[in-house]
C-alpha cells in the first residue's frame, strides 16, 4: 500500500473497503463487478478501487475518476490564514453591529495577512498577460481549461473577444510539512495565559 | 542545560581535501543564513551560488523551509509541546533530540513567553563581563528553566544549519565541505575563538571571516566582473553594516599590484550593540506611549504585534518619501477581531524624528558619541550602545582612523595634516536597515557634508548590494576564492595586541606601579604567520595559572612584536578580558618553573593564538576566554 497524494488515505480506504465488503455480500451483481474489475477480488475485498472517499462506491460502468480532496492541506491553509490573517475570526463575526471604520481596521489585518500567506506559499500569476479590456484572439486548440468563453459563444476558432478577467494560475505551491502525528484539525490552539 | 555533542567531532582540517561545495554561514544576532558555491560548476569569477532553504518549526508540528533561520532558541516547558510536535526532519529518535527549538517558532513563541526565550546569543558571546560558557541565558528565566550558555546557543544554531545541509545534500556531508562562518569585524580574539569552538562543537571546523569583508565579497561576486569599472586604485571603501543587533564599520582600500586590483582591509570599528531591532522597538515604545495617553494599555502580546506593525509602517514610510502616514492595527488577542483591535498610525514626522534624526542625525564630522557614566550598580545585561546615533559612531570611527592609509602603497600624499578624518571615496551599505533609500541617502549626505567641509570630492554609493543575504553569500564566495578561484581581500589582523607588565620602577607607597604595554602581536599579521616575542622569557609555574592584563588597539599600526609602550593616548588602547596561561603538568613536576617565550600565531582559520613555547619546543595555548567569577 504505497502512499500517494491523490489516493485516499488509510481511513478512507478502510471505510471504502468495509463498504465494498458489505455491498458484495448483499449484492451479487456488485460482487461480480468487483470480481471482473481485475483489481480487487483475487487479493480480497479490502483493496477495491476507490474513485471517491464515500463509503458507497459508485458502480458506474466507466466511472469518471474523481479526485478525493485531501482535507489536511485544506486545514493547513485555513490554519495559515487564521494565524497570519485572523480569517476565521473575521468571517465568524457579525458585521451588523460595527461601524465601517472598525471593520476597516480589522480588514487591514486580514488583507495584510492573506497577502502574506499567498505571497509566501504560492506563486500566483495571471493566465493572460494582456491588460483587461484588450481585444484578444483565441486560435484553434486554445486551452479551454485556462480560458473561459462567455457571451455569444458560436462558430469556430479563431475566436475574437475582449479580455474581461486575466485569470490566475498558481505556478507553484509550497505548503509547510506536517509532523506525522500533527492534528491539522486544530486550526488555532486555544491560548491560556498563566 | 548543557548541550552534549551527540556525534563525534571530526578532526578534519579546516580545508578538507576535496570539497564539492564552498559554504558560507552568516551567524547573525537576529538571523542566520547559509549560502553555498558549487565548486565544480564555478570557474574564476563566475561562481555558481545558491541559498539553502532551512527547514525549521514555524508552528507546533509544522516545518517550513525558509531562507533565514531566526537566531532565537526557545526552551519549552515539559508539558508545553508533545515530542512529536517539535520533531525536525532529521531528528531520528525523539529521545535524543534536545528539547530546545531554534528558528521562527522560537521567535514567535518566545515573544509571548520571554522567560523561555534565548535571544542575541551572539552579543552575549562577545560580552566581556560574563562567562560565555556558563549557562546564563535567558538572564531573567526563573530557576526551574534550564538555562543555556551563549556558547551552547550558538552551537545549537550552527548544528541546525549543519543538519539542514546534510538533509538536503546527503551526497556531500557538511563536515567535508569548505565552511566559512562570519563574525563582526569588531570581535575580539576571545569571541572569535568562541565562535570557532561553537562550530567545532556543532561538528565542523570553520574558517572565520569578518562580516563587512563578506559584504564586499558578495558585491564583487554580484557585479560579475564589473566591479573593476566601479572602483579604481586609490579608492577607499567604507563598509557600513547595520544589522539587526549590531553596527559594524570597516575601511577597505583598493591597491594595484602587478596590474591587478587588490582590496586591503585597513581598519575595523568598535563593537556597537545597536541595530535595526532597536529602531523598531524604539518606535513601538513611542507608539505605545501615544496610545497610553488615550487610555489604552498594551500587554506584552500586543506590544509584540505593535512592534511588527511599527516595522512595516517604518519600512513603508522610509521607502516612499511622499507617504505621510501609515496605519498600524494591533489585532485583538481574543477571537473578536473587529471590536477588540486597536487602530493607530505612524506619521512621517514621527519616523523622521525617531529613526532618521534619532539614529542617523546630520552631525558634524567632529561629533562624538555621548558616553554617560554608568550608574554604580548596573544590572548584568548587554552593554548596549549608549548613544543611538549611528552617524556619531561613524564620525568617531573615521576620525580615529585618519591615518589608516598613510603607509599604504600608492596612498602616500593623499592624506594631509588638516584632514580631521579619513576620507572614504565609496560607501558600501549592508543590512536590512538600508533597504530604505532615505536612510542610505542620509548617511551618504552626512559623509559628503564632512568631505565638502574639508574640500574633498564626494563619496559615491556602490550599487547592487544584496542587503539581506550578502554576508552569507560573500562568505561562500570567500570559501571559494581562498581555494584560488577569485579575488581575495588582504589585510591580516585588524588590531595590535599587548599584555600589561608592571614597570620596574621602585615602589612608591600608596601608588600602583605604572603599567607598561608589551606588544605581543602586531597589526596586520597575515594568516598563517607566526612571530616570536624577542628577548623576553617568562618563568611559568607548572600547574599555576598566570593571568595577564590584555589590550588591543585598532590604530597603532607601527608597533612591532616586543615593543614596550610606556605611554599611550586615551583612545589608543582598549583593555579586553584578561588572558591566562596554565601549564598542565604532562610529564613535568607541578611547582617547577619553566622558561617560556611567547609566540603569536594568526591561524588559517582566522583566529589569533598566543602560545607559550618552552625551550624544548613544547607549546601551550594561552586562553583568551578565562572563566572569571562574575565581577562585572
Amino acid at each position: 500500500m504505497t502512499q500517494q497524494t491523490n489516493l485516499p488515505g488509510f481511513f478512507s480506504r478502510l471505510s471504502i473497503a468495509f463498504g465494498a465488503l458489505f455491498k458484495s455480500l448483499g449484492d451479487a451483481e456488485f460482487a461480480a463487478r468487483v470480481r471482473d474489475d481485475g483489481v480487487g477480488p483475487t487479493a480480497g475485498p479490502a483493496t477495491a478501487p476507490a474513485p471517491a472517499p464515500a463509503p458507497a462506491v459508485k458502480p458506474a460502468p466507466a466511472p469518471t475518476p474523481l479526485r478525493a480532496p485531501t482535507p489536511d492541506s485544506a486545514l493547513q491553509l485555513l490554519s495559515l490564514f487564521q494565524r497570519e490573517a485572523r480569517l476565521i475570526d473575521f468571517a465568524h463575526e457579525n458585521l451588523t453591529s460595527y461601524s465601517d471604520a472598525d471593520i476597516g481596521a480589522a480588514a487591514r489585518v486580514v488583507h495584510e495577512g492573506c497577502a502574506r500567506v499567498l505571497r509566501e506559499h504560492f506563486t500566483i500569476e495571471p493566465v493572460r498577460s494582456e491588460t483587461e479590456g484588450a481585444r484578444i484572439t483565441l486560435n484553434e486548440g486554445f486551452d479551454a481549461a485556462s480560458v473561459r468563453l462567455t457571451g455569444n459563444v458560436v462558430g469556430t476558432a479563431p475566436f475574437n473577444g475582449t479580455l474581461s478577467h486575466r485569470g490566475w494560475r498558481a505556478a507553484s505551491v509550497t505548503l509547510p510539512q506536517l509532523a506525522e502525528r500533527h492534528d491539522a484539525r486544530v486550526l488555532a490552539p486555544a491560548e491560556v495565559e498563566l | 542545560m548543557n548541550e552534549t555533542v551527540s556525534e563525534t567531532v571530526s578532526d578534519t582540517l579546516n580545508t578538507p581535501a576535496d570539497p564539492r561545495y564552498a559554504i558560507g554561514i552568516d551567524l547573525g544576532t537576529t538571523h542566520s543564513a547559509l549560502s553555498y558555491v558549487d565548486l565544480q560548476a564555478s570557474d574564476g569569477e563566475k561562481a555558481v551560488d545558491a541559498v539553502l532553504p532551512i527547514p525549521q518549526l514555524t508552528a507546533p508540528g509544522t516545518i517550513e523551509a525558509l531562507p533565514l533561520l531566526p537566531s532565537f532558541l526557545y526552551l519549552p516547558h515539559p508539558d508545553e509541546l508533545p515530542a512529536g510536535e517539535r520533531a525536525l526532519p532529521w531528528s531520528d529518535t525523539e529521545a535524543t533530540t534536545t528539547p530546545a527549538i531554534a528558528g521562527e517558532m522560537a521567535r514567535s513563541r518566545g515573544a509571548t513567553t520571554p522567560i523561555r526565550l534565548v535571544s542575541s546569543a551572539k552579543s552575549w558571546l562577545c560580552h566581556p563581563g560574563v562567562d560565555r560558557r556558563a549557562a546564563i541565558l535567558p538572564t531573567d528565566a526563573p530557576d526551574e528553566v534550564a538555562r543555556v550558555s551563549p556558547l551552547a546557543a550558538s552551537t545549537h544554531y550552527l548544528r541546525h544549519l549543519r543538519q539542514a545541509w546534510n538533509a538536503a545534500h546527503p551526497e556531500a556531508p557538511f563536515d567535508q565541505q569548505s565552511v566559512t562562518v562570519t563574525i563582526p569585524a569588531s570581535f575580539d580574539p576571545g569571541a572569535r575563538e568562541l565562535t570557532a569552538e561553537a562550530a567545532r562543537l556543532a561538528g565542523f571546523t570553520p574558517t572565520l571571516l569578518e562580516e563587512p569583508q563578506a559584504a564586499l565579497y558578495s558585491w564583487i561576486q554580484g557585479s560579475g566582473g564589473r566591479w573593476r569599472k566601479q572602483v579604481q586604485p586609490g579608492d577607499i571603501i567604507l563598509v557600513v553594516d547595520v544589522g539587526g543587533g549590531t553596527s559594524d564599520f570597516s575601511l577597505i582600500a583598493i591597491l594595484e599590484r602587478d596590474g591587478k586590483l587588490e582590496p586591503h582591509r585597513v581598519a575595523v570599528g568598535d563593537h556597537i550593540l545597536l541595530g535595526g531591532d532597536n529602531m523598531d522597538l524604539a518606535l513601538a515604545h513611542f507608539v505605545a506611549r501615544k496610545l497610553a495617553t488615550n487610555g489604552t494599555q498594551l500587554d506584552a502580546w500586543q506590544m509584540r504585534a505593535l512592534t511588527y506593525g511599527c516595522r512595516s509602517a517604518k519600512e513603508a514610510l522610509l521607502a516612499d518619501a511622499n507617504a505621510t502616514t501609515h496605519p498600524i492595527v494591533v489585532p485583538s488577542r481574543g477571537s473578536k477581531l473587529i471590536g477588540g483591535s486597536i487602530r493607530t498610525e505612524l506619521t512621517r514626522d514621527e519616523v523622521t524624528t525617531f529613526i532618521t534624526d534619532g539614529f542617523f542625525p546630520r552631525v558634524e564630522a567632529s561629533a562624538r558619541p555621548t558616553v554617560r557614566a554608568r550608574a554604580g550598580l548596573t544590572q548584568l545585561g548587554l552593554p548596549y550602545a549608549q548613544d543611538a546615533a549611528i552617524t556619531r559612531h561613524l564620525a568617531a570611527f573615521l576620525a580615529r582612523q585618519a591615518g589608516a592609509t598613510a603607509e599604504l602603497e600608492g596612498f602616500s600624499g593623499r592624506v594631509t595634516a588638516d584632514h580631521t578624518f579619513l576620507h572614504p571615496s565609496a560607501v558600501l551599505f549592508n543590512g536590512g536597515v538600508f533597504k530604505s533609500g532615505i536612510l542610505a541617502q542620509r548617511v551618504m549626505d552626512t559623509i559628503n557634508d564632512w568631505l565638502y567641509m574639508e574640500g574633498a570630492e564626494p563619496a559615491r554609493a556602490l550599487e547592487g548590494a544584496d542587503l539581506d543575504l550578502a554576508v552569507a553569500r560573500g562568505a561562500a564566495y570567500f570559501s571559494y576564492a581562498r581555494r584560488g578561484g577569485g579575488v581575495r581581500i588582504r589585510g591580516g589582523t585588524a588590531r595590535s595586541y599587548y599584555v600589561g607588565v608592571e614597570s620596574s620602577m621602585p615602589a612608591i607607597p600608596g601608588m600602583e606601579p605604572p603599567l607598561e604595554a608589551l606588544c605581543v602581536a602586531p597589526f596586520g599579521m597575515e594568516e598563517g604567520g607566526e612571530l616570536e616575542l624577542p628577548g623576553q622569557e617568562f618563568g611559568l609555574v607548572i600547574g599555576e595559572p598566570v593571568t595577564f592584563r590584555f589590550f588591543g588597539s585598532t590604530t597603532r599600526r607601527h608597533d612591532r612584536i616586543g615593543d614596550v609602550l610606556e605611554f599611550w593616548g586615551p583612545d589608543e588602547l582598549h583593555e579586553m578580558n584578561a588572558i591566562q596561561a596554565t601549564l598542565p603538568a604532562d610529564g613535568r613536576v607541578a611547582g617547577d618553573v619553566v622558561q617560556v617565550k611567547l609566540h603569536a600565531l594568526a591561524t588559517d582559520a582566522g583566529t589569533l593564538e598566543l602560545l607559550a613555547v618552552a625551550r624544548d619546543g613544547q607549546r601551550w595555548k594561552i586562553e583568551f576566554d578565562v572563566r572569571t567569577a562574575a565581577e562585572a
